[in-house]
C-alpha cells in the first residue's frame, strides 16, 4: 500500500521526521519498505544519521519551484502549438512559453478572469526532463523557442515526479497560495507499506494515522462525517435482498442526485496517483478517495439506468451466488464465465458486479451520469479471494475485501464517499441510508491483568497501564481490580475471544509498549533432559569420515522427473506431485544414487577426479499411515583420475574398483565395524556383473558397490573413466554400528615375513586371507596382501598372492624357530585346504 | 731434532691449509699423522735418542701432534661448512611452483551452516529433533492455526502429493519444520498428559515452496526452527535466547531489533533484523539500503498451536524460532544466487 505522508496528517499531528515516522510503523508491523520524496527534502546520504530505509525521489528547490499564477494566455507569434503566458510567481511578471495543450483553450481571451495557479519551475530549477522516458533529470537553462526567449517553465506532473503524466501542465486548487515554494504547498513523501494479514483493517491512511496516533501518544483526529442532505429520502427507491449472510453479512446504499461529472480539486488527484490510482472523475474519485481514507471499498452505479432496468419498479439489490454458466462483462471490458462460488451483486435484470472485486460496465458511472447510487457492503474474504484469484482480477477493492473488512465500515464508507462526492461534484445527499446488516457481529471482549502480561511478556505493567496502552487504538477499557476488560473497536476482525483474544490483546499490548523496550532475560523455565540425539550424531559422524576419506558433500533436489531417474533402471514407482512446478521435477527421487550420478554426470566435463558422497532420503510411494515412506540412504561415487595432475605429475590411472572399496574399508573402519564380508553380485543390472559386491554384516545386507554398468554408463555423458558407486541403507549402516576395542599395539620386536602362493583362479583373495589368519592365530599380527600376479610361470587358470607377514608374541621376542614353525604350518593348511603351492 | 718437529708442524700446516675439499682432507691425514708420517717417524725413533734429549723430544713431538690434531679437526669443519654451503646453493627450488594438488573432501555449505547453528543452539539447551518432509495439510497447517483458505497460506505455496482423495487434509511437502512442533508436543505430552514436561527442541530439515526458481527464490530449503515450552517462558526470554544467538552467529558487536511481525502459529510475532554485517549498517544493496537483514521470524507460541500439541495454554507458554540457514550461507559468504546450492557444481561446493 502506499501512503503519502500528508494525508495522514489530515488525522494525525506529525511532529517527527519522515524516517522517524517510517521506523516507528516499521517496528509497529507496518513495514516500511521504500520511502519515495515527491517534493520534500531527503534525507542526506552520508549524514551522520543512517538510512534505515530505500530511499528515492526528487527534491523540490524551494527557490526554483514555486506557485504561480497564470494571467493571461497569448498565442506565439511564430508557433501554432506553442502559447505565451503572462505569469506572477510572487516576485514578478514572467512571460513564460508551454506547448501544453491545456492551455489552447485559454489563449486569446485576454485577462482572464480567474487567474490560473500552476507549478513554476524558475531558470535553474531542477526537475525531470518531460519528453524522456522514464526520469531523467535536467537543469533548465536560458534558450530561444522560434524566436522567443524561454527561461523557466510551467510543469506537468511528470516534470514534477508526481505521475508519468504529462498531456499536460498542473492547474492547482484555486486557493493555492502564489509565490510559495511548491515544496512547502505540496511537497509529499510516499510511503510503501506491507500490510501483513492481521493488519487489514490498516490498509487505509485512517488506520494507519490511528496506529501512528497511538505510537507517537498524539490523538486521532475524527474526521466529521456527516454530509448536508437534502430532496426525498433513499427510503422506498431502492431495497436489498441477501440471499446468504455469510457470505454477504452487510449491503448499504446511498443516493446522490445531480452530479457534474467534471474533474476533482488538484489535491485529490494529487493523492490518488501518489497512492496509484489515476483520478477519473470528482464521482468515481470520491469512491476511491474515500476508500484509501476509511478502508471501506465503494462503488458507484449510474441510478437512472438502474431505475430503466427496473421499468418502473423500485430498484432491487439482490446479491447471491453465480448459475452455472453465468456471465458478466466488467469494468475492463471483459466478458466472464462466473463460478456458482461467485457472489454476484444482481439488479431485477440480472448481474451488475462481481461482489467486492469489479463492476460490471452497463451500470458503470459515466460522462451523462446524473443521479448516482453509492454501495458499500461486506464480503466473506475467503469468497472474494478465491473470485479475484480466480479471475486473475486484483484490484484496489479486492485487495482489501480479500484481506477482511469489517461489515462496521460500510456505513462510515458510504456516510464518507457520499459526503466527497456531494462537494466535488455538486450533488445533494438524499437524507438516509438503505441499510441491510440481519446479524452485527459482537465486538470481542477480552479481560487481561498485569499477571497475563508479566506470564507471556515478561515485564510489569499496570492494570492502567495497559489500559493507557490499548485506549489509543480505540479499545474500550473497564479496570476492575487487576484486571482490564476490554471490548474490541468495530472494526477489527482479528480479535478473538477466550485465550485466543487474551493472545491477540497481547500482542497490542507488546506492539505499543514496544518490542525493543521489552528486556533481554535468560530462560529461567526448568531445562529439559538433556538427551542429544544420537541418530543425528551419527549421521555426522559418517559425514565427517566421508570427508576425512576425501569425499565432498553435494545435496540433490528431492525433486526430480522418471526420465532421469530411469537412467539407472527401471524404478518400482513414485511418490507423485499434482501440482509439480515443472515436468523435470514431478516425482520424489525414488533413487538417490540416480540424483548423484546426475551431479558426477554435470562436473564431468569440468574435473579429472570427482568423489561425491550424498546422504538423505528418497520416497517410495508405499504408505506408511498417512504418509508415504522416507528412507535415508548414502551414496558414493567416484569417477576421474587417482590423483590429480600436476606440472611434475603427469596424468595417471584411472579410479576403479579398489579406490571405490578402500573409501567403504575405510568409512568401515571409522565406524568400528569389523564383522562385514563382501560378496560378489552379480545381478544388479546397475552394475558391471563381475565388478560390483554386496557388503554384509552378519549375514545382512548394508548396500552394494561396484563399477557402472557399461549399459548404464552409455546413458550418461560420462568420458571413458569408469564411475564407481555405492548405495547404502544408512540406518541399517549405523543401526550396526558397535562398541569396538583396540588393538593392543606390542613393544616385542615384530619378525616380517613375505610369502608368495600360487592358488587356482577361482580361490577369492578373502578366503586365502581368512586361512592365513586362522592358522596363524594370535602370533600372527598382520597379513598384507602386496602382489597379485598371473603370467606362463606360474600356470595358466592360477593366480599367485604375495602376502607381507607380521609375527609377533605380546610377551616375548618371537625366535626364528617359532617363526619358521608357524609359516609351516600356514603353508601346510593352505596345501591342504586350498591345494596353494608356496612360490620358488 | 726440535728444529726438525717446528718444520714438520709449519709444513704440515701449510699443507693442510691448502687442502678445500673432504677427501684431500684424508689423504693429509694419513701423510702427515699416519703411521708412516715423518711425525711418527719421530716417536718411533725416540728409542735411539739419548736419555736427555728423548723426553724433550718427546715432549715437543706431542705437541706437534697435538697441534695438527687440533687444526685437522679445524679445518675440518670449516670444509664440512663450505660443502654444505655448495650444496645448498646448488638446490635452490622455484618455491613458486604450485604444489600439488589433493582432492580433499568438504561439507557442503548448507551443512556447514546448520551445524553451525545446531551447535550454537545445543548449548543453549535446544536438542535436535527431526521428522519426515511430506506431511499431511493437519500437520503443516490446521494443527498450527492455518484455517483452509487462510490468507497467510498464500506465503507458503504447497507442493501437493498424489494420494487420492483426502478432502482437506491432502499430502504435501512440508513447507516448513513446524509440524514437527506439533510431533515434538504431542510426543512429549503422551509421557505425562497432565502435566507434560517441558520442551527446548531445534527443528532442522528441508522444506518445499512452490515458487519458481530464481537468484532469490528456490523450491526446496532448509529451515532451522526453535521451540521453548515450559511454564515461565516468556517474551522477554525469546528476546535474551535469540540476541544470544545473533552474537554467536554473527559477532559479539550484532545489534538486533525485534519488529512487530504476522504468523499464524505465533503471537505475539515478531521479525528479528540484525544489523547489515556487510556494510555495517550504512545501507547497501545486500540490507537493500535499509541497514538491516531480516534473519528470523520468531512470537510466543499460539495457543491454540499449544493446544494441538497438547499442552494447555493457560499453564503453559512458550517462543518459537524460524531462520534459513541457506540464507545466512549467502549473506555470509555473499553468495548472489540460490541456485548454487542444489547446483552442486564443485566449483563452488570445494570453495567451503
Amino acid at each position: 500500500m502506499k501512503l503519502p505522508l500528508s494525508w495522514l496528517k489530515d488525522f494525525v499531528d506529525i511532529d517527527i521526521s519522515v524516517e522517524e515516522v517510517a521506523r516507528k510503523l516499521t517496528l509497529a508491523g507496518l513495514e516500511v519498505e521504500e520511502i519515495r520524496y515527491v517534493g520534500w527534502k531527503m534525507p542526506e546520504s552520508g549524514s551522520q544519521s543512517k538510512h534505515e530505509f530505500k530511499t528515492y525521489g526528487l527534491e523540490w528547490q524551494p527557490d526554483k519551484l514555486v506557485v504561480a499564477a497564470i494571467t493571461e494566455v497569448m498565442p506565439h507569434p511564430a508557433a501554432d502549438r506553442l502559447v505565451l503566458c503572462k505569469l506572477l510567481d510572487g516576485v514578478q511578471e514572467h512571460v513564460v512559453l508551454t506547448g501544453a495543450p491545456n492551455l489552447y483553450e485559454y489563449k486569446g481571451l485576454g485577462a482572464l478572469p480567474t487567474p490560473l495557479k500552476v507549478a513554476y519551475a524558475r531558470e535553474g530549477a531542477t526537475l525531470y526532463d518531460g519528453h524522456a522516458d522514464g526520469q531523467v533529470l535536467t537543469t533548465l537553462k536560458r534558450t530561444k523557442i522560434r524566436g522567443v526567449e524561454s527561461y523557466s517553465m510551467v510543469c506537468s506532473e511528470k516534470e514534477l515526479g508526481i505521475s508519468e503524466e504529462h498531456e499536460g501542465v498542473i492547474f492547482l486548487d484555486a486557493d493555492a497560495p502564489v509565490g510559495m515554494p511548491l515544496a512547502d504547498y505540496m511537497g509529499d513523501a510516499v510511503f510503501s507499506i506491507d500490510i501483513l494479514p492481521n493488519m487489514a483493517r490498516n490498509v487505509n491512511v485512517y488506520g494507519i494515522a490511528r496506529e501512528l496516533a497511538a505510537l507517537t501518544g498524539k490523538s486521532l483526529k475524527r474526521p466529521e462525517i456527516n454530509p448536508p442532505t437534502r430532496g426525498e429520502s433513499i427510503q422506498g427507491k431502492v431495497c436489498i435482498e441477501i440471499r446468504d449472510t455469510q457470505l454477504n453479512p452487510r449491503f448499504v446504499l446511498g443516493l446522490v442526485r445531480n452530479v457534474n461529472i467534471t474533474p476533482s480539486p488538484y489535491f485529490v488527484q494529487r493523492r490518488l496517483r501518489l497512492s496509484g490510482t489515476r483520478p477519473i472523475n470528482c464521482v468515481v474519485d470520491a469512491t476511491n478517495y474515500a476508500m484509501f481514507e476509511m478502508g471501506e471499498p465503494l462503488h458507484a452505479f449510474d441510478y437512472d439506468v438502474l431505475l430503466e432496468r427496473a421499468k418502473g419498479n423500485p430498484v432491487t439489490i439482490l446479491t447471491r451466488t453465480a448459475n452455472p454458466g453465468e456471465k458478466l462483462t466488467t469494468l475492463d471490458g471483459v466478458e466472464r464465465l462466473l463460478q456458482p462460488t461467485q457472489v454476484l451483486v444482481c439488479d431485477s435484470q440480472g448481474a451488475l458486479s462481481i461482489a467486492g472485486v469489479m463492476g460490471g460496465a452497463e451500470s458503470e458511472v459515466t460522462e451523462k451520469t446524473h443521479n448516482v447510487l453509492l454501495e458499500g457492503a461486506a464480503w466473506n474474504f475467503i469468497n472474494i479471494r478465491r473470485t479475484s484469484n480466480t479471475h486473475g482480477l486484483h484490484s484496489e477493492a479486492s485487495y482489501r475485501f480479500s484481506r477482511g473488512v469489517h461489515p462496521s465500515l460500510a456505513e462510515t464508507g458510504v456516510r464518507r464517499g457520499l459526503q466527497w462526492m456531494a462537494a466535488w461534484s455538486g450533488g445533494q445527499v438524499a437524507p438516509g441510508l438503505v441499510d441491510e446488516y440481519p446479524n452485527p457481529p459482537e465486538d470481542a471482549i477480552v479481560k487481561i491483568g498485569p499477571q497475563d502480561v508479566r506470564r507471556l511478556l515478561g515485564i510489569e505493567l499496570s492494570a492502567s497501564e495497559i489500559a493507557e496502552l490499548l485506549k489509543p487504538l480505540e479499545f474500550e477499557v473497564s479496570i476492575k481490580e487487576d484486571t482490564v476488560t476490554t471490548k474490541a473497536p468495530p472494526f477489527r476482525m482479528d480479535i478473538g475471544q477466550g485465550v485466543v483474544g487474551l493472545a491477540d490483546v497481547m500482542e497490542e499490548v507488546a506492539r505499543m509498549y514496544g518490542y525493543d523496550r521489552i528486556p533481554e532475560t535468560r530462560i529461567a523455565d526448568e531445562l529439559p533432559p538433556q538427551a542429544g540425539n544420537p541418530e543425528l550424531e551419527k549421521e555426522e559422524n559418517l559425514r565427517n569420515l566421508l570427508v576425512a576419506l576425501g569425499l565432498q558433500e553435494v545435496i540433490t533436489y528431492r525433486m526430480t522427473s522418471p526420465e532421469r531417474q530411469e537412467r539407472l533402471g527401471p524404478q518400482n514407482g513414485y511418490v507423485q506431485l499434482a501440482n509439480p512446478i515443472a515436468p523435470e521435477k514431478r516425482v520424489l527421487r525414488r533413487s538417490l544414487l540416480a540424483n548423484v550420478l546426475d551431479t558426477l554426470e554435470r562436473n564431468a566435463r569440468l574435473q579429472d577426479s570427482m568423489a561425491f558422497f550424498e546422504l538423505g532420503p528418497v520416497f517410495l510411494p508405499m504408505p506408511i499411515g498417512d504418509l508415504p515412506m522416507e528412507k535415508n540412504m548414502l551414496v558414493i561415487a567416484l569417477s576421474g583420475l587417482r590423483q590429480l595432475p600436476a606440472w611434475d605429475v603427469k596424468a595417471g590411472p584411472l579410479l576403479n574398483f579398489f579406490d571405490l572399496k578402500g573409501v567403504i574399508e575405510g568409512l568401515l573402519k571409522g565406524l568400528g565395524l569389523r564383522e562385514v564380508s563382501f560378496e560378489p553380485l552379480e545381478n544388479d543390472s546397475r552394475f558391471h556383473p563381475g565388478k560390483c559386491a554386496r557388503l554384509l554384516y552378519k549375514q545382512r545386507s548394508l548396500g552394494v558397490f561396484g563399477e557402472i554398468h557399461p549399459l548404464v554408463k552409455a546413458r550418461y555423458e560420462f568420458g571413458s573413466s569408469p564411475v564407481l558407486a555405492a548405495e547404502f541403507d544408512l540406518a541399517a549402516l549405523l543401526e550396526v554400528q558397535p562398541a569396538f576395542g583396540i588393538q593392543p599395539v606390542f613393544s616385542f620386536p615384530p619378525m616380517l615375513e613375505d610369502i608368495a602362493l600360487v592358488v587356482d583362479e577361482s580361490i577369492p583373495a578373502s578366503k586365502v586371507e581368512a586361512l592365513i589368519r586362522q592358522t596363524g592365530g594370535a602370533l600372527l599380527s598382520g597379513v598384507r596382501l602386496f602382489d597379485v600376479f598371473r603370467g606362463e610361470q606360474i600356470g595358466e587358470g592360477k593366480k599367485s598372492l604375495a602376502y607381507a607377514l607380521t609375527y609377533q608374541a605380546p610377551d616375548r621376542t618371537l625366535t626364528d624357530k617359532e617363526a619358521a614353525q608357524l609359516r609351516g604350518k600356514i603353508i601346510k593348511r593352505l596345501e591342504y585346504e586350498i591345494g596353494a603351492r608356496l612360490r620358488g | 731434532m726440535l728444529e726438525k718437529l717446528d718444520e714438520i708442524q709449519s709444513s704440515a700446516l701449510q699443507a693442510l691449509y691448502s687442502v678445500m675439499d673432504e677427501e684431500s682432507l684424508q689423504s693429509w691425514r694419513v701423510t702427515h699423522t699416519g703411521r708412516s708420517s715423518a711425525l711418527m717417524q719421530v716417536f718411533s725413533g725416540l728409542g735411539q735418542l739419548s736419555k736427555e734429549e728423548r723426553p724433550l723430544v718427546g715432549q715437543k713431538a706431542n705437541q706437534v701432534k697435538l697441534a695438527l690434531e687440533a687444526a685437522f679437526n679445524e679445518h675440518s669443519q670449516v670444509i664440512q661448512k663450505a660443502a654444505l654451503k655448495r650444496s645448498l646453493e646448488g638446490e635452490h627450488l622455484d618455491v613458486s611452483l604450485p604444489g600439488r594438488p589433493l582432492r580433499g573432501g568438504h561439507l557442503h555449505p548448507a551443512t556447514q551452516t546448520l551445524r553451525r547453528i545446531l551447535g550454537i543452539l545445543a548449548e543453549m539447551g535446544f536438542q535436535v529433533y527431526t521428522s519426515s518432509e511430506v506431511e499431511t495439510d493437519e500437520y503443516n497447517f490446521q494443527n498450527l492455526n492455518f484455517p483452509p483458505d487462510h490468507p497467510a497460506r498464500e506465503m507458503q505455496d504447497s507442493f501437493y502429493v498424489e494420494a487420492g482423495e483426502r478432502g482437506d487434509n491432502p499430502v504435501l511437502l512440508r513447507t516448513h519444520t513446524s509440524p514437527g512442533q506439533i510431533r515434538a508436543m504431542r510426543a512429549a505430552a503422551a509421557t505425562d498428559p497432565n502435566n507434560p514436561p517441558p520442551i527446548r527442541i531445534a527443528l532442522p530439515g528441508m522444506c518445499f515452496r512452490y515458487e519458481q526458481i530464481t537468484a532469490r527464490s528456490e523450491v526446496q530449503f532448509n529451515q532451522v526452527e526453535g521451540l521453548a515450552v515450559g511454564r515461565s517462558i516468556t517474551f522477554s526470554d525469546l528476546k535474551g535466547t535469540l540476541n544470544d544467538f545473533a552474537r554467536r552467529m554473527f559477532g559479539q558487536n550484532a545489534r538486533t531489533r525485534f519488529r512487530a511481525q504476522h504468523f499464524p502459529f505465533t503471537e505475539p510475532s515478531a521479525e528479528m533484523d540484525v544489523e547489515c554485517f556487510v556494510c555495517g549498517g550504512k545501507g547497501c544493496p545486500v540490507c537493500k539500503q535499509s541497514g538491516w537483514l531480516e534473519i528470523l521470524g520468531c512470537g510466543m507460541v499460539h495457543p491454540l498451536v499449544l493446544q494441538n500439541g497438547g499442552y494447555d495454554p493457560l499453564r503453559y507458554t512458550g517462543f518459537a524460532f524460524g531462520m534459513g540457514p541457506e540464507r545466512q550461507a549467502m549473506l555470509r559468504y555473499k553468495i548472489e544466487d540460490i541456485r548454487y546450492f542444489w547446483g552442486n557444481d564443485v566449483r563452488f561446493l570445494e570453495q567451503f
